[in-house]
C-alpha cells in the first residue's frame, strides 16, 4: 500500500522558522532617512524579489524597503535592508 | 581643467556589413606583394601606403598624419567566392536548422514565434539573459518536419566541424548558407536574439574581408636589414594569393572541381586568419613550423591583450633582482645595489628652497651617484642628462617649476613585492638603502610576510613617483605597520630560526656575561641605556644574566605573563614555578621567570610581539623587533650553534626500548589479523569489517610510532642533561625555531606509516604490494610501514614504500598550487572593486552597497586579540596587576 502525505506549506509561518530573520517594511519616513544617511537611491540597495515568501507574508510592495534584523555570530545582532523588486 | 563625468550607458556589438567594411576601407588590396625591389610599398600590396604610417619621418598617405597620431586606416579584400566566418559557425549551424529551407520562415506556428518575441521583449527589459529564450527557440524548432508557414518537407542538416554543411547528403557551399540567412525576414531575425540595425545574419558569411592598419601588423627590420613581417601579414598574404587563383580560375572556366578545392582551400586560410586554434584544422605554420599567431591568438589567454596588455601592464621606474639577507639592515629598509639606484628616479619638483641641493644631482648626471637622469621643463618636455653637452648652460636655465627626476638615495620610500602577490603583505613600502653589490637586501623578520628564502628568489622593487602615493604608502603600506596580520590578528612579521633558538638560549637560567660582554652586546643591538645591579658578583666580578640583558630591550612599564611554547601542559600547573622555566613573567619591563622561544617574538606565534605592537604602538614593535634580533644574533654566533647527525644519538638501551615497543606493535598487528579471521574482532559503527580492521591497525601502528619518539626525545633531554651537552636540534624543536618532535622521531626513532590517500599502501600486484610478500598478507612490514628511522637508514623495501608516499606529497603540492591560484584570480575578480567607504557600508564602483557593516561587526581582524574581541582573561589580569600596584 502507498502511503500518501500531503505537507500543506501554506500552513507553514515561515516566520516562526529559526533560521528566518525578522522582516519589517519601513516606513516611508523611515525610508527616506535610510536614504538620506547612506546618500543613495533605491537602485544602490540590495534588492529582494517580490515573490520572496518572506516579502509576501509581510505584503511588501514593489519600491517598499525591507529592514532585516538577523542574529550574528560576530556582532550578535546586524541589520540589513533591502528594496523589493519584481521579477 | 573640468573633469566632466562621463558614465557608459551600455555597450553593443555586432557585426561588420559587407557595405560597412567598403566603407571604413581606403584601399581595395589586390596583389601579394608587398614591398617593390627597392623596399617602397607596393600600392595596392599589404603595406599600401594608405593603411597609415609605421616609418618615422613619413605622413600618412590617407590622413597626413606622422606616426604617433595616424591611427591606421583599414583595407579590404574582395573575396572571390563568400567563405563562413569559423567564430559564427555553431550558430549558423542552429540557425540553419531552425529556418525552412525553401521559404526562410522560422519552423514554428505564427503564434508560437509571437510569444517567444514576447517574452524575449520581457527579457530586455527587466535586464534578463535573452540567451536561454532564443537556445529554447532553436531546440523546438529543429525537430520540426513539415514548415508550418509553406509547407515545404525540411532535411536533415549535418554540421562537419569547423565550417560545413551537410544537407541530406549534399554539401551547402558558403553561397547557399548566405541565400538561405538572406531570405531571413527582420522580424524572425529578432526572434533569434539579433538587432537587424547592426547585425543582419547573413553577414556571417563573409564577401568582403577587412585587412588591418599596418599599425596592427607592423614589420620589423632585422639587424641584418632583412625585413621580417608579422604573422597576420603572412596569413593575409595566403589569402590574397588564393584569393587571386581562385579568381582566374573562376574567369577561365576551370572545371568545377577544381574551383571548388581552390574555394576550400580559401576557406582554410580565413579559417585560420581569424583563429588558428580550431579544433579539426590544422594549424598554419610559419617556415620555421612555429605556428602563426593570428586574430584570436592575440587575445586569449594569459599572454593574450587582456591580460597581459589590459588587466596587467609593464611599468616603468621598477627593477628586479635577486634577493639576500642582511640582519643589520631595519625591518623597514630594504638593501638596493647602487646600478639600480642609479637607474630609478625620483622627480623632484625645483622650489627656490631647494634648488642649491637639486643642482648637485643635475652635476652629478646619470653616471655618478648620488646623480639625475632627467631634468623636466614646466612645459613637460624631458632632457636626457646623458645627452646633454654643456652642463653648466643647462644649471643656469634651471630655476623653480622644473622638475628632476634624481637617482634613489637612503630614505626614499618604495614598494617591493614577491609574486605570488597572495595577500596584502606580499607589497610592502620599504626606505631604501643604498648598498653595494647586486642584490637586494631584506631583514629576515619580513621574509614570512613575502614567504620569500634566498634561494635564488627574486622580488620586485618600484620607485614611487608621485607625492600621495609616497604618502599613502608610508603611512599605510610601511612594514612596520603590517606586522599585525589581518587574517589571525597576531604579528605575521616575526623572528625565525636563528632568532628563536637564540633567543632560547640567551634566556636560559645560568647565562650569565662579565660586565664588557654585556656592553657590546647592547651596543651590537643599538641599546643606549644604563645596566642595572648585577644579578650576582663571584670572585669581585660582575655578571649579569642574559633575562637581565633582554629586559632592556622591554618597554619599562610592560607587565605580561603567558605559557612559553617549551610549556609542556602539565595537568597542574606550578606557574611560577615551572621546572621548566616555560611560564613567563614580565613585571614592570622585567623579564623575571620563563625563557624566550617562538611565543615570545616568533612569526605567527609572538605574544610578547603582540603585546608590544598592540600597546606601545609600531614603531616600538619595530625598534623592539630590530633590537632584539641584532642582540641574539650576535650573541648566537658568539656563542656558536650547530647540528649534526649525532644529535639524533640514542645510547643502546633507547633503541632496545624502541625495537620492543616496534615488536609489540607486529604482535598488536598479527593479533588482531588473527582476530579478523576468526572473526572476532568488534566491529567499528559505520564500518566495515575489514575497513574496522585496516583502521585498528593504522591506530595500533601510529601509537607505536608516537611512543617511539617519546622514548627518543626522553633519552636525548636525559643525554643532554647527564653528558652537560646540549642537544641542538633538540633545543630548535623544542623552542619553535625550526623543525618539529616529529622530524626528530623520524630521524631518531622510527619513520612510520607511508601513506597513500590516507590508507596504507595497497597498490602493486593483486593482493600483495610487491612480490617479496604473500599474497593477502597485511602484516605491518608488507603495507608500508617504516621501522628504521632515516639515521639508520631505510631497508629496500622501506625505501621503496617511502618513495610512494614521498611522490603523493610531491603531487598534492603540483595540484594544490594550481588549483588554489586559479580559485583566487576568480574570487579576486569578482571581489577587486568592492570598497569599504567612510560610513563603513561596503559598496562597488557604481555605489551599490553589498554589506552595511564589513563582516556584521565592522571589526579589522588585525586588531583583534588574535581573531576575540575582547580578551576579558587580560583585561582583569592587567588591572588585578594595576590595583596590587
Amino acid at each position: 500500500m502507498r502511503l500518501r502525505k500531503v505537507v500543506r506549506l501554506r500552513r507553514v509561518d515561515i516566520s516562526k522558522h529559526e533560521l528566518v530573520p525578522k522582516h519589517e517594511v519601513l516606513s516611508e519616513e523611515e525610508a527616506r532617512r535610510l536614504l538620506e544617511e547612506l546618500n543613495i537611491s533605491r537602485g544602490q540597495l540590495p534588492k529582494i524579489l517580490k515573490n520572496d515568501p518572506m516579502v509576501q507574508k509581510i505584503k511588501a510592495k514593489v519600491g517598499d524597503i525591507i529592514k532585516i534584523t538577523r542574529k550574528s555570530k560576530t556582532a550578535g545582532e546586524s541589520v540589513y535592508y533591502r528594496v523589493v523588486v519584481g521579477e | 581643467m573640468r573633469i566632466i563625468p562621463k558614465k557608459v550607458e551600455g555597450i553593443k556589438f555586432g557585426l561588420l556589413s559587407p557595405e560597412m567594411i567598403r566603407k571604413m576601407s581606403e584601399v581595395k588590396i589586390v596583389t601579394a606583394d608587398t614591398y617593390d625591389e627597392d623596399g617602397y610599398p607596393i600600392e595596392g600590396g599589404l603595406m599600401d601606403p594608405r593603411l597609415g604610417v609605421v616609418d618615422p619621418g613619413l605622413r600618412c598617405k590617407t590622413c597626413g598624419s606622422r606616426v604617433g597620431d595616424c591611427p591606421g586606416h583599414f583595407g579590404r579584400i574582395e573575396l572571390a567566392r563568400p567563405v563562413i566566418h569559423v567564430g559564427y559557425a555553431k550558430l549558423i549551424n542552429k540557425i540553419l536548422r531552425s529556418i525552412c529551407r525553401a521559404c526562410g520562415r522560422i519552423l514554428l506556428p505564427e503564434e508560437k514565434i509571437e510569444a517567444y518575441r514576447q517574452e524575449l521583449r520581457r527579457a530586455k527589459r527587466i535586464g534578463k539573459s535573452e540567451e536561454p529564450i532564443v537556445e529554447d527557440l532553436f531546440k523546438a524548432a529543429r525537430v520540426v518536419k513539415k514548415c508550418p508557414h509553406c509547407g515545404e518537407e525540411q532535411l536533415d542538416i549535418k554540421f562537419e566541424k569547423p565550417t560545413t554543411f551537410i544537407e541530406d547528403k549534399q554539401r551547402l557551399s558558403p553561397i547557399d548558407v548566405r541565400e538561405r540567412l538572406e531570405r531571413i525576414t527582420d522580424t524572425d531575425a529578432e526572434v533569434m536574439g539579433f538587432d537587424v540595425a547592426v547585425a543582419r545574419p547573413e553577414w556571417m558569411v563573409l564577401t568582403v574581408l577587412p585587412v588591418p592598419p599596418v599599425t596592427v601588423r607592423p614589420s620589423i627590420t632585422l639587424e641584418s636589414g632583412e625585413r621580417s613581417e608579422d604573422d597576420l601579414t603572412h596569413k593575409l598574404v595566403d589569402i590574397i594569393r588564393i584569393n587571386q587563383r581562385l579568381e582566374e580560375n573562376i574567369e577561365a572556366g576551370a572545371p568545377q572541381l577544381i574551383i571548388e578545392d581552390l574555394w576550400e582551400l580559401l576557406q582554410y586560410h580565413v579559417t585560420t586568419y581569424f583563429n588558428n586554434e580550431v579544433a579539426g584544422v590544422p594549424p598554419a605554420r610559419h617556415r620555421s613550423g612555429r605556428p602563426l599567431k593570428t586574430l584570436a591568438q592575440r587575445l586569449k589567454g594569459k599572454e593574450g591583450r587582456f591580460r597581459s596588455n589590459l588587466s596587467g601592464k609593464r611599468v616603468n621606474y621598477s627593477a628586479r633582482t635577486v634577493i639576500s639577507p642582511d640582519p643589520n639592515l631595519s625591518i623597514n629598509e630594504v638593501g638596493v645595489p647602487e646600478l639600480i639606484a642609479r637607474e630609478l628616479t625620483i622627480p623632484v619638483i625645483v622650489t627656490p628652497m631647494n634648488i642649491e641641493h637639486v643642482k648637485k644631482f643635475v652635476r652629478n648626471g646619470p653616471r655618478k651617484y648620488p646623480g639625475a637622469n632627467y631634468v623636466e621643463r614646466p612645459d613637460g618636455a624631458r632632457l636626457s642628462l646623458a645627452r646633454v653637452k654643456n652642463i653648466d648652460e643647462l644649471l643656469e636655465k634651471l630655476e623653480p617649476g622644473w622638475k628632476v627626476h634624481r637617482h634613489l638615495i637612503d630614505g626614499d620610500i618604495v614598494l617591493f613585492n614577491r609574486q605570488p602577490s597572495l595577500h596584502r603583505m606580499s607589497i610592502m613600502a620599504h626606505e631604501v638603502r643604498v648598498l653595494p653589490y647586486k642584490t637586494f637586501r631584506l631583514n629576515l623578520c619580513v621574509c614570512p610576510p613575502y614567504n620569500a628564502d634566498f634561494d635564488g628568489d627574486e622580488m620586485n622593487l618600484h620607485a614611487i613617483q608621485g607625492q600621495e602615493a609616497r604618502a599613502e604608502a608610508r603611512v599605510l603600506m610601511r612594514v612596520q605597520e603590517q606586522i599585525l596580520s589581518p587574517r589571525f590578528g597576531g604579528p605575521i612579521i616575526g623572528g625565525i630560526h636563528d632568532h628563536i633558538s637564540g633567543a632560547y638560549l640567551f634566556t636560559q637560567p645560568g647565562v650569565r656575561f662579565t660586565r664588557e660582554q654585556a656592553f657590546h652586546l647592547l651596543y651590537a643591538s643599538g641599546i643606549a641605556k644604563p645596566l642595572p645591579e648585577p644579578a650576582y658578583v663571584e670572585d669581585g666580578r660582575e655578571y649579569y644574566t642574559g633575562k637581565q640583558i633582554f629586559s632592556l630591550l622591554l618597554p619599562e612599564d610592560l607587565d605580561l605573563t603567558y605559557r612559553a611554547k617549551v610549556c609542556r601542559k602539565c595537568e597542574v600547573c606550578k606557574e611560577e614555578a615551572c621546572e621548566y622555566d616555560a611560564y613567563v613573567v614580565i613585571r614592570n619591563g622585567r623579564l623575571e621567570k620563563g625563557v624566550m622561544d617562538e611565543k615570545s617574538f616568533g612569526a605567527f606565534a609572538g605574544e610578547l610581539l603582540d603585546r608590544i605592537v598592540k600597546d606601545y604602538g609600531t614603531d616600538k614593535a619595530r625598534e623592539f623587533l630590530d633590537s632584539v634580533t641584532k642582540l641574539v644574533i650576535n650573541f648566537i654566533t658568539w656563542r656558536g650553534f650547530s647540528t649534526g647527525i649525532d644529535d639524533e644519538d640514542l645510547p643502546r638501551e633507547a633503541r632496545e626500548r624502541i625495537a620492543e615497543i616496534l615488536e609489540e606493535a607486529d604482535r598488536k598487528v598479527m593479533e588482531l589479523i588473527r582476530a579478523y579471521n576468526e572473526n572476532i574482532l568488534e566491529q567499528l559503527p559505520g564500518r566495515t569489517l575489514e575497513e574496522t580492521l585496516e583502521m585498528r591497525i593504522m591506530q595500533v601502528l601510529s601509537e607505536a610510532r608516537d611512543k617511539t619518539g617519546e622514548i627518543a626525545n626522553e633519552y636525548l633531554e636525559r643525554e643532554e642533561r647527564r653528558r652537560k651537552h646540549e642537544n641542538s636540534a633538540r633545543i630548535m624543536a623544542v623552542s619553535g625555531a625550526r623543525g618539529s618532535l616529529l622530524n626528530l622521531t623520524q630521524m631518531a626513532a622510527c619513520v612510520g606509516q607511508q601513506a597513500v590517500r590516507g590508507e596504507r599502501i595497497k597498490r602493486g600486484y593483486s593482493g600483495r604490494t610487491l612480490p617479496h610478500f604473500k599474497v593477502g598478507d597485511i602484516s605491518a612490514s608488507a603495507k608500508g610501514f617504516v621501522r628504521s628511522s632515516y639515521k639508520q637508514g631505510l631497508s629496500p623495501l622501506e625505501f621503496f614504500f617511502h618513495n610512494m608516499g614521498g611522490r603523493e606529497g610531491l603531487v598534492d603540492t603540483a595540484v594544490r598550487t594550481s588549483q588554489s591560484g586559479y580559485m583566487q584570480r576568480r574570487l579576486i575578480n569578482a571581489l577587486q572593486d568592492l570598497k569599504v567607504e567612510y560610513d563603513s557600508t561596503v559598496r562597488d564602483t557604481r555605489g551599490v552597497i553589498v554589506e552595511f557593516r564589513h563582516g556584521e561587526d565592522g571589526a579589522d581582524p588585525s586588531r583583534t586579540d588574535w581573531g576575540q574581541m575582547v580578551n576579558v582573561k587580560k583585561i582583569v589580569q592587567r588591572y588585578a596587576r594595576k590595583e596590587a600596584a
